[in-house]
């Protein structure tokens, strides 16, 4: 009888863990704590691109002040992890991809509930320390003698820097190949690197910590940012209003403040 | 009557979670040994970027096992046989990165020895360059590395006592040679365990080196780096990696059990 009693106990105790564990970070409709039984609550989760952390998290906002009762959650990750996520069976409502190509990975398996639209786009922009310590002032500078930073080019923005450096015939030898563009702009704004290769945006984004320099030869690569409503989420009808709300003018002004171009 | 005396103590209901907790580490092993694509795996095995990866590991993580072991024996050695004001605090300090993220540890050494850090400066002016270079690769590894090597070590010193190298001393030995003669050989065992700990963690550093050292090709890019790159475009690619990695880490353990067990 005590025996039971200790096993039971303990499988209570490993199943309440791992309940726990399953319920924190996934955001998921389905967990009832006693606080939230008294309301309604419905949860939106939207998985979007790292570079689409403010500007997404306005608009979620606005999104929750004309929705009573909704909550959106957010996961910010690189495209091509939150891809990956989904593709296993993330319980994500809406995606917003940094690229297409992560974007025809959602579709070539069928996971997109809406076809994919087109909502933003972002060019590339050398960002230096305060100050250009090393005196960069255009894409042929970046091939001399400096500490240069780009995104490798696995990553949606390093692919943006090889089709720019090769459309303009410029040969980088960059110190570093990073993993994302918020490594290459840490990298730029410590003062590691006298010059990065990043989106407008980060440029925008970081304030007086960089410099920004545009030149010419970014219009040779425009990265056009995808959403798209993922295919049976709980709340479907939710998730196409935010897709509305991001291509709707309100959506659409914030996103222009923090330097993203129209879709072309 | 008698029950078998390796069971004793252990109720039978603890073979439940326990049988959990090892199922719980086993099963993801288990699931990239059977994602791994395994048509593909030779052809994703030599190519140029993963062999270049996984000798950059192997080179980085030997340089700061031996750089473990230069500071991490004294050090050790001060810990458990000496006495004196702080210790405790300076003991804790100094096994912080065990527990810290070590992305926190990256950050701390880029401003200690990244251009505008604590002595980075110094470096510049001799014309020396830390942040993306190998070195950088190391001083990250042997950062997260040198208290496993430490901790293991001061444990076997405090477990070995001061017997021998009191009779030792009272023979006339001097400290050189009680230390060279006597304390090393005794603790030898749990410094092969400790170096072994230290260049699985060095293996295994990430989060340091990608915030400190960069990321390049047959410079900077160790296969942990490589991993995580090739997720982006070929998933498969970095799941067989990813086996490669676990089967080193397998022979290492294998080596350290080995080496604790004839020592």
């Amino acid at each position: 009888m005590r025996r039971t009693l200790s096993i039971t106990t303990a499988a209570l105790v490993l199943a309440a863990a791992v309940a726990g564990c399953g319920s924190g970070g996934s955001g998921d409709t389905g967990a009832t704590d006693g606080a939230a039984a008294a309301a309604e609550e419905t949860t939106l989760t939207v998985y979007a691109a790292a570079s689409l952390t403010a500007t997404f998290e306005q608009i979620g906002e606005e999104f929750e002040q004309a929705h009573a009762g909704v909550q959106v959650e957010f996961s910010f990750a690189g495209s091509s992890d939150l891809v990956a996520q989904i593709q296993e069976g993330a319980p994500a409502d809406v995606f917003a991809s940094a690229d297409e190509a992560n974007m025809e990975k959602l579709t070539a398996d069928g996971l997109e509930g809406a076809e994919p639209v087109a909502f933003a786009s972002n060019t590339l922009e050398i960002a230096v320390p305060p100050g250009n310590p090393a005196g960069v002032a255009d894409l042929d500078d970046l091939a001399g003698d400096l500490n240069l930073v780009v995104c490798a080019p696995e990553v949606p923005c390093g692919a943006a820097t090889r089709k720019v450096t090769e459309s303009a015939g410029v040969e980088l030898a960059p110190v570093s190949e990073e993993q994302s563009v918020t490594d290459v702009l840490a990298k730029v704004t410590t003062g590691e690197a006298d010059a990065g290769l990043v989106y407008v945006t980060d440029v925008i984004g970081a304030g007086d910590e960089v410099e920004g320099i545009e030149f010419p030869e970014a219009a040779a690569a425009v990265n056009v940012y995808p959403i798209a409503p993922v295919a049976d989420s709980a709340n479907a009808d939710l998730a196409q209003e935010f897709v509305d709300l991001v291509l709707a003018e309100g959506g659409q002004t914030v996103l222009r403040d923090a330097g993203f171009a129209p879709a072309p | 009557m008698a029950a078998p005396s390796g069971r004793v103590g252990v109720p039978a209901w603890i073979f439940v979670p326990a049988a959990a907790g090892a199922a719980f580490v086993l099963l993801p092993l288990a699931a990239i040994v059977l994602r791994t694509p395994w048509s593909r795996f030779l052809d994703l095995l030599v190519s140029p970027a993963s062999v270049e990866a996984l000798l950059l590991s192997l080179r980085t993580s030997g340089t700061s096992t031996l750089l473990c072991v230069l500071f991490g024996v004294p050090m050790a050695l001060v810990l458990a046989r000496t006495t004196f004001r702080g210790q405790g605090v300076l003991r804790s300090l100094v096994l912080l990165p065990l527990v810290l993220p070590p992305v926190v540890g990256g950050i701390a050494l880029l401003y200690t020895f990244g251009r505008r850090g604590l002595l980075g400066e110094t470096f510049e002016v001799l014309g020396i360059q830390v942040a993306f270079s190998t070195t950088a690769v190391v001083l990250a590894q042997t950062f997260v590395a040198l208290p496993f090597l430490v901790v293991s070590l001061e444990g076997a010193l405090r477990t070995a006592g001061q017997r021998y190298e009191v009779v030792a001393a009272t023979l006339g030995a001097r400290p050189t040679t009680v230390f060279r003669r006597v304390t090393l050989p005794l603790v030898l065992p749990g410094l092969v365990s400790g170096a072994v700990l230290a260049f699985a963690r060095s293996l295994g550093e990430f989060g340091a080196t990608i915030t400190f050292a960069g990321s390049l090709q047959g410079v900077t890019r160790t296969l942990p780096l490589e991993i995580y790159l090739r997720r982006e475009t070929d998933a498969q690619a970095a799941v067989a990696l990813s086996l490669v990695l676990v089967v080193v880490a397998i022979l290492v353990i294998g080596f350290a059990r080995q080496g604790r067990s004839s020592l």
